[in-house]
């Protein structure tokens, strides 16, 4: 995608511009082609995500602005747009205030490799899935940072959990990866999703193949690396009011909540990729491919999503010492069983590929 | 163009927080200085069409070690003069060992231009970059020539880190742990007994 704007920009202005210029004007429209729409689509998953569990518990969820309340989350995002950003006093003002700001960009610097149909991609990165991994391996920093800046026991308790927290889950987060890499044989996300072409039956996606069970490590890892519940003991807003985020308020706070959705999206994102088939249609039926590939995508990442808010809707929070427990103790010893085991699978049965 | 101004923009911040990292008055500001540098470096392997290490640096050094780093850092309670009380002290051992390190990058930078052993006979040739992509040009020498070496690397790490953990482990009387098995295995019958209280005499 990336490649054809940057020709367009060569086309429209290459008489007018210097031709290094034109280059890197078409990459930044193709850097605003994913993140303004993906900004609307975090707005909008918020609204989602709030019907989801509205629906769930038998309640009406937010109705009043706009139709069916489809504007609640820009009057949201426009009420602490207007409100005062507050700095503790004894906070340290810089990295308070970088904090934020770097989960948001860390939220919105993933997207750049991830493939939303064939040859639809802005950076077709030969280590996709590793650049992917080492953003979502940075995300703890903006937690870490806002918890020490803040220079409140709340927050310090919060980021010392979440960092914890994601650290820990990263780890089996990695194995998972590289089970479904080493039956991929590629480490480029595109190469990943043609991999799972047809792997059983005509369908698509891991669904019916051994690595099934490593599509649920890596959800409930995805879980905890995004501190969704039951996994929010970062901000656990019943034993240290919102953890990390206490002393936030209006943009700063937003940057926040924008970056969380963000992250949460792309975990779905990587889920769909990973395993579900990211941009192929569920069956190998020739009339589901008259649909784009990048509708199958979003259908996908909507069904992950959609998961995600049943998940936060329906379980309780777990306790800190059962959550190190549930990282280590049963994901890193299943998640190594299985790398194990897929290797010997694809070495008995000559199915290594090239 | 654009790469040679992503490479004078990575090495100036690189250079830049290097230098911050020891300057900086506040150790936070340090080891953020010093994940900026790890990162910046990692722009440079990018630029040098390393990905595949690029990628593990950040993974594991910025990732993994920095946050520990951090951890660890802000847990400190430390008191800023009394730390550079002993500043002057260890100037001439410290600028001493920095004399050594200068004249050895220089030797170094020396053998590279006079090409010498190393540049002119590769242990192993390694691929253009238009026929294997480096993670695989990396993997076909770590796992095939240098299985022995790679294998000895990963166990002396796990030696190092079980060491650790039995040096710094130790067993407490009077933990209260949890055992989900116990917990799980446990049937009504052992959890409560109902008795018949008559009215006015208690259980004894």
């Amino acid at each position: 995608m990336a490649d054809l704007l940057v020709e367009f920009f060569h086309w429209a202005f290459g008489m007018t511009l210097a031709p290094d210029l034109a280059t890197i004007l078409g990459i930044v429209a193709g850097i605003l082609a994913i993140v303004l729409p993906l900004l609307i689509v975090v707005a909008m998953s918020v609204y989602m995500d709030r019907k989801v569990w509205a629906s769930m518990q038998m309640r009406r969820g937010p109705n009043v602005v706009g139709p069916w309340g489809l504007l609640q989350s820009f009057a949201d995002g426009l009420k602490l747009f207007l409100k005062e950003t507050i700095i503790p006093a004894s906070a340290n003002k810089f990295v308070f205030l970088l904090a934020p700001g770097l989960t948001f960009l860390l939220a919105l610097v993933g997207w750049a490799v991830i493939p939303f149909d064939a040859g639809m991609v802005l950076a077709d990165l030969n280590v996709g899935i590793l650049y992917l991994f080492a953003i979502s391996s940075l995300g703890v920093y903006g937690i870490i940072l806002s918890g020490w800046a803040s220079n409140s026991r709340y927050a310090f308790l919060g980021a010392l959990r979440s960092a914890a927290q994601m650290v820990s889950y990263e780890v089996s987060i990695g194995f998972v990866l590289v089970t479904v890499l080493m039956c991929a044989g590629s480490l480029n996300l595109s190469e990943i999703v043609m991999a799972q072409k047809d792997t059983f039956l005509g369908v698509n996606g891991y669904w019916f193949t051994p690595l099934f069970p490593m599509l649920i490590v890596f959800f409930i890892s995805a879980l905890a690396e995004t501190n969704r519940p039951p996994f929010d003991l970062p901000e656990a807003e019943a034993e240290i009011v919102a953890g990390y985020q206490v002393e936030y308020s209006s943009m700063a706070f937003a940057l926040f909540f924008l970056g969380e959705y963000a992250n949460i999206i792309l975990m779905c994102a990587m889920t769909s990729i990973l395993f579900l088939g990211g941009w192929l249609p569920p069956f190998e039926w020739e009339p589901l491919y008259l649909i784009p590939g990048w509708v199958w995508f979003f259908g996908k990442i909507f069904f992950m999503f959609f998961v995600f808010a049943w998940v936060k809707a329906t379980v309780p929070r777990y306790r800190y010492d059962q959550l190190m427990r549930l990282g280590w103790k049963v994901f890193l010893p299943l998640s190594l069983l299985w790398v194990v085991l897929t290797g010997l699978f694809l070495l008995l049965t000559d199915k290594i590929p090239a | 163009m654009i790469y040679t101004l992503c490479f004078y923009l990575f090495a100036t911040i690189t250079v830049f927080s290097a230098i911050m990292v020891i300057a900086s008055r506040n150790p936070v500001h340090s080891v953020l200085y010093l994940i900026l540098a790890f990162f910046n470096s990692a722009g440079l392997f990018v630029l040098l069409g390393a990905e595949f290490v690029a990628m593990i640096l950040v993974i594991v050094y910025v990732g993994a070690v920095a946050v520990l780093f951090l951890f660890v850092v802000m847990m400190l309670d430390i008191d800023y003069s009394e730390m550079r009380k002993g500043f002057q002290k260890y100037l001439p051992i410290g600028g001493l060992i920095g004399l050594v390190l200068l004249a050895e990058l220089v030797l170094v930078g020396f053998g590279w231009g006079l090409g010498g052993p190393v540049t002119s006979d590769p242990a192993t040739a390694i691929p253009a970059l238009s026929e294997m992509t480096n993670t695989e040009a990396l993997g076909s020498v770590i796992y095939t020539k240098y299985i022995f070496l790679f294998q000895m690397a990963g166990l002396i790490l796990l030696v190092a880190m079980i060491g650790a953990i039995v040096l710094t482990h130790r067993k407490r009387p009077g933990v209260k742990k949890q055992n989900i098995n116990k917990q799980v295995m446990r049937r009504r019958e052992e959890a409560f007994e109902i008795v018949k209280v008559k009215p006015g005499q208690g259980l004894g």
